[in-house]
């Protein structure tokens, strides 16, 4: 558990930030210039805060009332920079073992390392850096992993050549992580908690599915963006039609492709903008997947849209309607309504 | 040629190589820290230092002389205690050469490892430093090996300067023949006697020889550095 309550003026920026971050992945999201990058090097210890306090577990890192100011060198924070920062005159394996080689076999294995590990850096494709980057912080035995945007750099395939690796990071490896992004697809596949920074701020903070599905949540993530995160199970596939069959606690989601393995859970974001709403069941249609469920909120945007909050079953959706539909359908909290949900609209990247 | 030169000219150079070694060698690690210093810290009195720092690059080099004179004298303040105490005498002897040599040749050092320095992504340093190694480790490991070339650098165009040197050195030390007398004291010498030209020619070609020697060596030893840093 990383506990972080900081204020730091950085010229005419002021970083005023507080959040928990329990064990997983704490997603840090905002635009850039909202602090994120700032944030991390105060509990890296590379920016003193004016004030505030960070404890990570039962160590205080930093407390300015207390005067205490932990040097970088004793925070045990394992850094993955979103530039990688690996030493340019020395080989792979020696950057790895730079700061200690804890669990060496195992992560070079997990990481897929070890074709590289006489290379030098500036060989290296920028996935591959960003994989040593991430084994050298490992192998210093962290006691929590700061990523700062490590896949910002990168197009869209080294991207998902990466997040498979992190992701079984987060499912093998005990260390919290903190994990800096304004990639919304990023964050729902990653992320167990989310907090959004804007301006300096904490302005969201939450179990990822929750903060996601608020409608006000909307406009800070960006409209396109924005959508639910729901978990499910995979509960059949049929094999003809190439699709699979989810359940959750709303119904039943079919998907186009073969995901997963029959009982495995998967993760799935379903973007707010791909959600369309209707009065009366709908007949006729060409969608698979038609919910029954009731409306939480109604959350008016600074454009034409309206952020719809939906509970399905336990779980919680989100949808984005125009104004107009929303007064011609004369939606209101509390109504039950259909969610349509088409299927090829949730995009393999939204499937972890 | 080599008949032009008499004993005391070979003396000469000899001596000269003795003065540009060791002050090189003292001033290198100093140039390195004030180097590192002016790159990567503020603190009051940033300003001074590196005034102070280039000022013999800017001062006559005959005032840097008598300033030395002044101050490392056996009379100065610095002269006087370095004689109580360690017996030591600078004035108008070779380490005394050396020493001019030296301050003349220190900022060049500086400004050749401080521009080294500057080129290295202080980001690097926050990434060792995360994975905990120690400031000093941090340098060895990581800093230093990145510089080298830069170092390098600074050190033959010290080790060039410290050679060439006139203005202070003659007016610290003199030119006594054997003890203080470098190649150019020897040359403006014999410049001043007729007939002494072949000798004057000797010496002429052994400076070319040590400066294109120098250079060649650095450009060598720097293109090694340079891929052994991987850039």
């Amino acid at each position: 558990m990383l506990q972080v309550a900081i204020q730091k003026r950085l010229g005419d920026f002021e970083l005023d930030v507080s959040f928990d971050a329990p064990a997983g992945v704490t997603a840090i999201f905002g635009r850039s210039g909202s602090g994120k990058t700032s944030l991390v090097n105060a509990v890296a210890g590379l920016l003193n805060p004016d004030d505030g306090r960070i404890v990570l577990g039962d160590q205080v890192l930093f407390d300015a009332g207390a005067g205490t100011r932990r040097a970088p060198q004793q925070r045990r924070v394992g850094y993955v920079f979103q530039d990688a920062r690996l030493f340019p005159h020395m080989s792979v394996e020696r950057n790895l073992r730079y700061g200690g080689d804890h669990d060496a076999e195992r992560v070079i294995e997990v990481l897929g390392l070890g074709d590289l590990l006489a290379r030098r850096p500036a060989g290296l494709s920028g996935g591959e850096k960003q994989r040593v980057a991430l084994g050298r912080a490992l192998m210093s035995d962290p006691q929590i992993l700061l990523l700062d945007e490590p896949l910002a750099a990168l197009d869209a395939p080294r991207k998902a050549e990466i997040l498979p690796y992190i992701e079984r990071l987060r499912d093998t490896v005990q260390v919290p992580m903190l994990y800096v992004s304004h990639d919304v697809s990023e964050v729902a596949r990653l992320a167990t908690t989310l907090v959004i920074l804007d301006a300096g701020s904490v302005v969201a903070s939450g179990p990822v599915g929750e903060v996601l599905s608020r409608p006000a949540a909307v406009p800070l993530l960006g409209v396109r963006d924005a959508g639910a995160v729901i978990v499910t199970k995979v509960a059949g596939r049929l094999l003809d039609d190439g699709l699979t069959e989810l359940v959750f606690s709303g119904g039943r989601i079919m998907l186009p492709g073969i995901l997963g393995t029959l009982g495995q859970t998967v993760r799935l974001r379903i973007p707010a903008q791909d959600v369309i709403l209707s009065r009366a069941a709908p007949k006729g249609i060409s969608a698979l997947n038609v919910l029954p469920v009731t409306i939480t909120a109604l959350e008016q945007g600074r454009g034409p849209g309206v952020a719809v909050g939906l509970k399905a079953g336990d779980d919680a959706l989100l949808a984005r309607v125009t104004r107009r539909s929303a007064s011609r359908m004369e939606l209101a909290v509390g109504q039950q309504v259909f969610a349509i949900i088409k299927a090829t609209a949730v995009g393999p990247e939204d499937v972890g | 040629m080599m008949d032009a030169l008499g004993a005391a000219e070979w003396a000469a150079i000899w001596l000269s190589l003795r003065v540009a070694i060791v002050a090189t060698i003292c001033a290198l690690p100093i140039a390195i820290a004030i180097a590192y210093l002016l790159a990567r810290k503020e603190f009051p009195g940033w300003q001074l230092l590196n005034g102070l720092v280039h000022l013999p690059l800017v001062l006559p080099p005959v005032v840097t002389g008598y300033l030395l004179l002044v101050v490392f004298g056996r009379q100065g303040a610095v002269g006087a205690f370095l004689y109580d105490v360690f017996g030591i005498t600078l004035a108008f002897r070779w380490t005394g050469a050396a020493l001019a040599a030296a301050i003349m040749a220190f900022p060049l050092m500086v400004r050749a490892i401080r521009l080294a320095i500057e080129a290295v992504d202080p980001g690097l340093e926050d990434a060792a430093a995360t994975l905990g190694a120690s400031r000093w480790r941090i340098f060895g490991t990581l800093t230093l090996p990145l510089i080298a070339p830069g170092v390098l650098a600074g050190a033959v165009l010290g080790f060039a300067k410290a050679l060439g040197e006139f203005g202070a050195t003659i007016t610290f030390v003199a030119a006594i023949p054997g003890q203080t007398q470098t190649i150019p004291s020897a040359i403006y010498g014999l410049l001043q006697v007729p007939g002494e030209e072949p000798a004057v020619l000797g010496l002429v070609i052994v400076s070319i020889i040590l400066a294109m020697g120098a250079l060649l060596l650095s450009e060598w030893l720097g293109r090694v550095m340079a891929q052994r840093v991987g850039r």
